[in-house]
């Protein structure tokens, strides 16, 4: 018996994790290729279409649109800071990076809305699903976000795309956990009125649970936003366009120009991105009993171009015709 | 099913248990036997005794109360009726119709339809508008949106609160707030209501003036209505029968008078202890058989005691209690002060 290997277990026994997972993703890529290919195809497709949009339209166009829209889903004041901080990106010359970012991230939050929302409200549902769900977000949430970035170059290659997929793939958990948590958190009391009514599972999760839910929901979304924007700068290792980039460059040749003006287009991106999406938080009664199509831009038009007393403003409160 | 058979819209259950907890058998088991107690049960086992082999019915247009203290089972109870919560054993029937027979779809029409839930907590939807949560009911049944808001204002006019519709719950005070909830029970229109305390949380004029309210309109519209309280007053005003519970049990079931009258068990004598029975004697229970004048003037066996004091306020010495012909007794000062003392006693 050699004492030294008691006192020294480690340097003899040795599992071969490294070679389990070299053998794992080598299984994966072989026996699933088609699974993944087409997985890329479609968010390849998503990702064309919002690219092209974003780069090809007039900047002077998308100025306006996205103020016009925050003004609709928000206020006016929103409006004011979305236009400001777009015209800053652009004067600082990284318009068309910041594009391509945009695009990126819009799809991938598309994607984790599309994947985490269903799952979020699945596990709420079943008690199975979640207790293995559950294990797999920690999983997620805690292993570097770096690490993410191997088996994706592997399963997917490098370039936009796979960096869509990758910025989803980091971006989902908390949206499933907070959709998850906010659907159980729902007062019992409130869910078991709905029952004693009569109503379906779908109908009471539709206007019930959902609407009551909705703040830690929107909670789950804006995570997601934010999530995705810290990921630009990561994914940018594998080859994703924006600017992102600008900040890796940046780092690699020591160009502090292009670092912080990378850096500050992510910025202004992401306060943009947090206002709007904080204001599709708003409920009906946030906005003064005014549904989104009744105020802002659209709801302007409507009043003045709608033939008198057709539309009911909120100063008529007794025969408000909108009470659901 | 008949609406019209006298049945429809009658509530009965029959031996219904409750048992909350894992080992709900075992303890069921037992205290059929009545060899558990609900202490016993909850140290032993584990379990709480929720219901405890109640049988009762209400009759078509009955305003029948269940009264117990904290803790007693009356929510538990109440929410068999709609199988919000499912039987230990028992059963419940609904209009005739067995509701642990029902499939799922059958059960959410008979909810929607049938019956009209006020809760004890409110529960009405922050989210919702006053408008919304009183149309729920009749959103839910598909009824399209016009008909539901007028629904919903006929209904609030109905507990006063008109034009409050486009207001949130939040903006109301805890009296409106239960006006909502009795409001969005009585949209759909349903033949039975099931009222969890729906006053308790009231400070005593304003609850007053809703018990009228609420007496007024079932009057009105004649519904079968399970009435919970842990008020004796509430349930003597409202109640045309009280039933009263202890420990998940039904101690007795009988008119307000009887209860006050001949409480059964002790428990139910402390319980109405406290109130005066003078208002629910009647002339034929402290008429005494003394000696009665041929032309003392007649009066029913039902009479009450204001009624009597009245007749004999305008110098009468005594009253001949009647029933049709036959004589039963004499009433005169001496007996209406006998009963005055009891009374006093009593407490
Ligand atoms: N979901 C539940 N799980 C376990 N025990 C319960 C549950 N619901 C009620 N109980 C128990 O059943 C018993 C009866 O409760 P219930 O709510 O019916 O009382 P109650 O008469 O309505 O009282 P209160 O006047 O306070 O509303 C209580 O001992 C309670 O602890
Ligand atoms: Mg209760």
């Amino acid at each position: 018996m050699d004492w030294s290997t008691l006192l020294d277990p480690f340097a003899t026994i040795n599992l071969p994790l490294a070679d389990w997972a070299n053998d794992g993703m080598r299984w994966l890529t072989s026996n699933y290729r088609s699974v993944f290919q087409a997985i890329k195809a479609i968010v390849k497709l998503a990702l064309d279409l919002v690219e092209d949009g974003l780069r090809n339209a007039p900047q002077t166009l998308l100025l306006i649109s996205f103020s016009a829209f925050a003004w609709q889903v928000v206020n006016r004041a929103t409006a004011i800071l979305v236009f400001c901080a777009l015209s800053t990106i652009g004067i600082i010359g990284a318009w068309d990076p910041a594009m391509t970012s945009l695009a990126v991230l819009v799809t991938a939050v598309s994607i984790s809305t599309l994947v985490g929302l269903p799952l979020g409200i699945l596990c709420s549902r079943v008690n199975w699903v979640w207790s293995i769900v559950r294990p797999v977000l920690d999983f997620m949430q805690t292993i570097p976000s770096f690490t993410y970035l191997v088996p994706v170059i592997l399963l997917f290659g490098i370039g936009n795309v796979p960096g869509v997929i990758v910025t989803a793939f980091f971006a989902t958990p908390p949206l499933v956990r907070l959709t998850n948590l906010g659907l159980r958190e729902v007062r019992a009391d409130l869910v078991e009125a709905a029952d004693a009514f009569g109503t379906s599972p779908m109908k009471r999760l539709w206007s019930i649970e959902l609407p009551l839910a909705r703040p830690v929901i929107m909670a789950g979304i804006n995570q997601t936003v934010m999530l995705s924007l810290a990921m630009s700068v990561i994914a940018s290792m594998i080859s994703v366009a924006g600017l992102g980039r600008l900040v890796l460059v940046g780092i690699s040749q020591l160009d502090l120009a292009r670092a912080s003006v990378g850096g500050l287009g992510i910025v202004l991106l992401a306060i943009v991105f947090d206002r709007i999406t904080q204001g599709f938080g708003f409920t009906r009664r946030d906005r003064g009993n005014l549904g989104l199509w009744e105020q802002g831009p659209i709801g302007w038009l409507r009043a003045t171009f709608k033939p008198q007393g057709q539309f009911n403003s909120k100063s008529n409160q007794g025969g408000h015709n909108e009470c659901f | 099913m008949n609406d019209r058979s006298p049945e429809a819209s009658s509530i009965e259950c029959r031996n219904l248990w409750k048992i909350f907890g894992q080992r709900a058998d075992e303890v069921l088991a037992a205290a059929r036997d009545g060899k558990v107690s609900k202490d016993e049960a909850l140290k032993k086992f584990g379990c709480v005794i929720g219901v405890a082999d109640a049988s009762f019915s209400v009759r078509r247009g009955e305003i029948f109360c269940i009264m117990g203290l904290s803790g007693s089972g009356k929510s538990t109870i109440l929410r068999h009726v709609n199988r919000l919560i499912e039987p230990t054993a028992g059963s419940v029937h609904v209009g005739g119709q067995d509701v642990m027979s029902l499939s799922k779809r059958q059960l959410r029409a008979l909810r929607a339809r049938k019956i009209g839930m006020v809760f004890q907590h409110m529960a009405l939807w922050p989210h919702k508008t006053i408008s919304g949560n009183v149309a729920f009911g009749l959103e839910v049944q598909g009824v399209e949106k016009k008909a539901c808001r007028e629904a919903a204002e006929e209904a609030l006019e109905k507990v006063g609160l008109r034009g409050w519709g486009h207001r949130y719950p939040d903006e109301l005070s805890g009296g409106m707030q239960q006006r909502v909830g009795l409001a969005r029970a009585l949209a759909a229109d349903p033949d039975i209501l099931l009222m969890d305390e729906p006053f308790s949380a009231l400070d005593p004029l304003i609850r007053r003036d809703l018990q009228d309210e609420f007496l007024t309109l079932s009057e009105n519209a004649r519904k079968t209505t399970l009435f919970i309280t842990h008020d004796l007053d509430e349930a003597m005003r409202v109640g045309h029968r009280i039933a009263v519970m202890k420990d998940g049990r039904i101690d007795q079931i009988g008119s307000p008078e009887a209860i006050v009258l001949h409480p059964e068990t002790d428990y139910v004598a402390r319980f109405v202890g406290s109130i005066s029975t003078l208002k629910y004697i009647s002339a034929s229970e402290i008429a005494s058989a003394g000696e009665v004048a041929v032309d003392a003037p007649g009066i029913g066996p039902d009479a009450t005691l204001p009624v009597l004091i009245r007749q004999l306020a305008n110098g009468t010495d005594h009253l001949a209690v009647k029933d049709g012909d036959r004589l039963i007794g004499r009433i005169g000062r001496p007996e209406i002060l006998a009963a005055v003392e009891r009374d006093l006693e009593r407490r």
